[in-house]
């Protein structure tokens, strides 16, 4: 064997491994990539969202707004009380409601409501909302968020699992800020 | 004679070793490398001290992984466990808390100095980009680090990051799953946080001190800026060459005095703070559920927080997305539209007013964030009483006026005698200010930055709050009132 042929081999052979620790390493991104983007590919295939009980419609009485607290649907074992989630709940006449999200609209600190006045109030910026979640005043750019709900068998019912923010897909887009005056 | 043979023995272990490793000639000679006198300054000290408070957050943060446990449900517990249970563990948090607050300090001041000095210049182009992306990751260690001390704090910090990140146009959402590690700040959360701030980021920034420091040694320290001398790409090399050369002395003995009593002087800062003040929280449990809680960011996150109360909410979306990408651009590039030219401040006026500016507005914006004046005061309207002397002397209905002050929250907003929320204006003089009418209108339609109170208010209720702001004026001053030849139809205050 010439000395050329040696090299030519140990050439080949060094072409060959890398080639082999390319196409190695290619295989192997696909579980590490799918890993990483995981909380984004799970809601492909079965979402995050579900229907929650929030409680019988006697703990919401009309006219009234009161703090309920759901589970979120999504729960891993080290949550602890993470996954206990708290939103607003407004009943207008036992048959409309509007449940609101507890993260002010503007950066997400929790809003409370003052009945007194009528108000949500956020601690961070001062952000303000009148009753129906609408944009009273402060930074906020519109007014709370708000999730879906039904009314099933004498229970309210939201969908949630998922931070309302925005873009979110169940992220109410009905209180966003028009510009008109807010109600007098 | 017993000594002697040990430090005989010692001296052949050694070169032993050495005769192995082979590290002991390259490492005296890096030690020794000659840098111009000048450098030997108290200016000069900032870098190493910032490897030193770096060396103390890695063992103390060692230290707090033998009992932190990095889960949702447990990681509050596990911090007070340190705090009361572990021997010193409150001293190891505190000096781990103090350490990280000094190191965003120090990291600043050396940054501003470099800056100053021109340090940045030819060759030092890259250092400086190194130093960006360092600093980067120091800012990214104190946010991810006051995530682990997950308390109430940090839960609505990540909300408020979460809310930050989901104005990214059509990208928002997914940015937001990705950073919580799932729908919802819960247990992946803190997880993936506790990666970033135990291994991601650490790791990434010992490489990038690795490079800094191997730049520093390579290309020399920047020399003391001159009037006059100016950098030149074709000459600068051969002229700090014959700097070292002519006026230079070795780092090590004669440069690293001051590094070191520095360094010293900083561990000593951080301990006694330690000492003094204790560790930071954690404040109350990350229960969403707990509602009443005014979330507040550390205070090198402060400046941001003021930042973005302040902002027109308008501008507030751009200026999160497009700010800090025109700020990390214009530092990244700065040593490339200005790597050569004047080093000296004196000569430098844009520089050093920029560094003023950068500083003011920082410190400013910081200040104002320690009082949040923005932020309404959510128990004043239970909890701070209206000051007595607004009461003594009042009608009946004046009076009633006052209690629908406080019972409708007017309080958490508007600060009577200094007390209560600063959100709206101080009312101590508002009937100076405002008539009788426009009070009405201000109250019934809001409007400036007031929410309307039409609604939640009988009109019973407006007519004595508004007899009881009739009362708010200094003594002897005239109420506000309407010019008699004109109708009611004066325009409001903007």
């Amino acid at each position: 064997m010439s000395l050329r042929e040696g090299l030519s081999r140990r050439g080949a052979l060094m072409k060959l491994g890398l080639l082999f620790n390319g196409a190695m390493g290619t295989v192997l991104a696909v579980p590490i990539v799918s890993y990483v983007l995981s909380p984004l590919l799970r809601e492909r295939k079965t979402g995050y969202d579900s229907w929650l009980n929030l409680g019988a419609l006697d703990q919401f009485p009309v006219g009234q707004t009161r703090l309920a607290v759901y589970r979120n649907p999504v729960v891993n074992p080290t949550d602890g009380e993470t996954a206990n989630i708290p939103c607003w709940v407004r009943n207008l006449d036992n048959e409309k409601f509007q449940v609101f999200a507890i993260n002010c609209a503007h950066l997400g600190c929790p809003v409370r409501w003052f009945p007194q006045s009528g108000l949500f109030l956020c601690p961070c910026h001062g952000g303000a909302y009148y009753a129906d979640g609408s944009r009273a005043s402060g930074p906020p750019e519109r007014g709370l968020f708000e999730y879906r709900y039904k009314v099933q068998q004498g229970n309210l019912l939201i969908e949630a699992g998922e931070m309302l923010t925005t873009g979110a897909p169940t992220a109410g887009l009905t209180n966003i800020d028009t510009g008109r005056p807010p109600c007098a | 004679m017993r000594l002697i043979q040990t430090v005989r023995l010692i001296q052949k272990v050694g070169a032993w070793v050495d005769e192995r490793l082979q590290l002991a000639t390259p490492m005296r000679e890096t030690l020794q490398h000659p840098v111009p006198r000048q450098t030997a300054s108290w200016a000069y000290v900032f870098g190493s001290a910032a490897l030193t408070v770096l060396a103390l957050q890695v063992v103390t943060g060692i230290l707090l992984a033998l009992i932190y446990v990095p889960s949702a449900g447990e990681a509050w517990s596990s911090l007070q466990v340190l705090n009361h249970q572990v021997t010193l563990g409150w001293f190891i948090r505190a000096l781990h808390g103090w350490g990280s607050n000094f190191m965003v300090a120090i990291v600043l001041v050396h940054m501003a100095e470099v800056f100053l000095f021109g340090a940045y210049k030819f060759p030092r182009e890259l250092t400086w980009v190194v130093g960006v992306l360092l600093l980067l990751m120091t800012l990214g260690m104190a946010f991810t680090g006051q995530v682990l001390r997950f308390d109430q704090d940090a839960y609505w910090g990540l909300g408020i990051g979460a809310s930050i990140s989901s104005r990214v146009p059509i990208l928002g959402p997914f940015i937001v799953k990705l950073l919580l590690g799932g729908p919802i700040i819960a247990g992946a959360t803190l997880s993936r946080f506790f990666a970033l701030h135990v291994f991601v980021i650490p790791g990434s920034l010992l490489a990038f001190v690795g490079l800094h420091l191997l730049m520093v040694l390579k290309l020399g320290i920047n020399e003391w800026p001159m009037p006059g001398r100016i950098v030149r790409r074709a000459t600068y090399l051969r002229e700090y060459h014959e700097l070292t050369r002519k006026d230079g002395i070795p780092f090590w003995p004669d440069a690293a005095g001051k590094d070191l009593l520095f360094s010293g002087f900083i561990l000593l800062c951080i301990a006694v703070c330690a000492m003094h003040f204790g560790p930071f929280g954690p404040g109350g449990q990350p229960d969403p559920t707990i509602i009443q809680t005014a979330p507040q960011p550390d205070y090198f996150f402060l400046w941001l927080y003021a930042l973005l109360s302040l902002l027109p909410p308008s501008m507030e979306t751009p200026a999160l997305l497009i700010g800090p990408a025109i700020a990390l651009v214009v530092l990244l590039t700065l040593p490339f539209y200005s790597g050569e030219g004047e080093k000296h401040w004196k000569r430098r006026p844009i520089a050093v007013l920029t560094i003023l500016l950068v500083a003011v507005a920082l410190g400013t914006l910081t200040h104002l964030a320690s009082n949040a004046p923005w932020s309404p005061v959510m128990d004043a309207w239970s909890g701070q009483p209206i000051p007595a002397q607004y009461l003594k002397g009042r009608t009946a209905l004046q009076r009633q006026g006052a209690l629908v002050f406080q019972a409708k929250q007017c309080h958490n907003c508007h600060a009577l005698d200094g007390v209560g929320g600063q959100r709206g204006p101080q009312l101590d003089r508002i009937a100076v200010e405002l008539t009788q009418d426009q009070l009405i209108r201000q109250v019934i339609q809001g409007g400036g930055n007031m929410p309307a109170y039409g609604k939640n208010l009988s009109p019973a209720e407006t007519t004595a709050l508004v007899a009881f702001l009739e009362t708010l004026h200094p003594n002897g001053q005239d109420v506000a009132r309407d010019d008699e030849s004109r109708t009611a139809q004066t325009p409001a205050r903007p």
